[in-house]
């Protein structure tokens, strides 16, 4: 499988701001720390990382751990991150959609805390403000 | 060389009635300290975003029940920065006593920038040291969670949107460890608090509304402490 890569080693992209959809074909054989690395390195680069179908628990749990022993006064802020569970028109009601559990291909947006701002959020929309560093 | 099977072969019975021996040695023991001295306080995890009112909480607690405070309190986000435990909290309740560790965490995020700091009158090199070791407490407290508690209290603002990606992951995070949980709903002596809000986001976890700081409805929170995590 091909690593993600920005074809001019993030020069010479201007104002542009780089986007990766990842598949969940891509992260199914991964593992944990596997994940964890595609997501991050690309949020070091000030890319937007878009996932098919989000982390489990455990593993949103080892991203904030990892994440936050990866801050630097310097530069890198931390990750912002949204989800919104997928629209299976299950029954257990929007509020419990939201802040429930065991929600199966919830697409997840994650970027640079410094470069992505969340404006709007419900179960069906995610609007968010990506800015230029 | 020895192959896997004769190793096997030679080891595995006697391996096995060690085992044996080992967990009913264990077994006796485990009802030997539940006979004559009751079981083992729980440790419980007191979690949330920054700013929630978690060390507020936890101190009150403390001083209700021992007499003693776990850390300092502070408006300034990310005061607790250090995973704090209070051991050997006995709650009375009910003529029946509860016995907890009580671990007051720091407020967890995604991101910290020292320059939020800067806000809050800290000098940079101060600013900076701050954001360290916050990043260290809210790793810290995510390996608790993942490790290391028996129970969690979530605390919220009840001033504040719940519906918040921290506690979307959060919640999702405690429930895949099959962890007890109450959801505390503080501040509600600010007049913009609403606890409905709350309970309508948590609809799956039982809402305690209460002020930590002018200790209001505490005798529902200790009860419910008593009642999920005795």
């Amino acid at each position: 499988m091909p690593e993600i890569t920005t074809d001019d080693d993030g020069e010479g992209l201007g104002d542009g701001i780089q986007i990766d959809m990842i598949s969940a074909e891509r992260m199914q054989d991964m593992r944990t720390m596997e994940k964890i690395r595609l997501i991050l390195d690309g949020v070091h680069d000030g890319n937007i990382v878009i996932l098919e179908e989000g982390l489990e628990p455990e593993e949103e749990s080892k991203l904030i751990e990892v994440t936050m022993s990866e801050i630097n006064p310097d530069g890198f802020t931390g990750i912002e991150i949204e989800t919104y569970p997928g629209g299976d028109g299950g029954d257990s009601g929007f509020l419990g959609r939201l802040m429930g559990k065991d929600e199966p291909n919830k697409l997840t947006v994650i970027g640079p805390a410094n470069r992505i701002e969340t404006l709007h959020k419900d179960e069906t929309l995610i609007s968010t403000l990506i800015t230029r560093t | 060389m020895q192959s896997d099977s004769d190793f096997e072969s030679k080891s595995g019975p006697r391996e096995d009635e060690m085992g044996l021996l080992t967990e009913l040695k264990s077994s006796i023991s485990r009802a030997t300290s539940s006979l004559f001295a009751g079981s083992e306080p729980k440790r419980i995890g007191i979690y949330g975003p920054p700013n929630a009112g978690k060390t507020t909480l936890a101190n009150r607690i403390a001083r209700d029940w021992t007499g003693d405070a776990i850390g300092p309190e502070s408006h300034v986000p990310h005061e607790t920065r250090r995973a704090r435990r209070k051991e050997n909290v006995e709650i009375k309740r009910n003529g029946k006593s509860v016995t907890i560790d009580v671990v007051d965490t720091p407020g967890v995020t995604t991101k910290v920038d020292y320059k939020e700091f800067l806000e809050h009158d800290i000098e940079k090199d101060d600013a900076v040291r701050r954001s360290r070791e916050a990043t260290e407490g809210v790793a810290e407290a995510m390996h608790w969670l993942r490790e290391d508690v028996d129970g969690v209290i979530y605390v919220l603002d009840a001033t504040e949107d719940p519906f918040t990606q921290v506690n979307t992951m959060l919640i999702g995070i405690i429930e895949s460890q099959d962890l007890p949980v109450l959801i505390f709903a503080n501040k509600i002596d600010l007049e913009e608090a609403s606890v409905q809000r709350i309970s309508n986001a948590f609809p799956q976890h039982e809402t305690v509304p209460l002020s930590a700081l002018e200790g209001d409805n505490m005798d529902e929170v200790y009860d419910k402490i008593a009642e999920y995590f005795g």
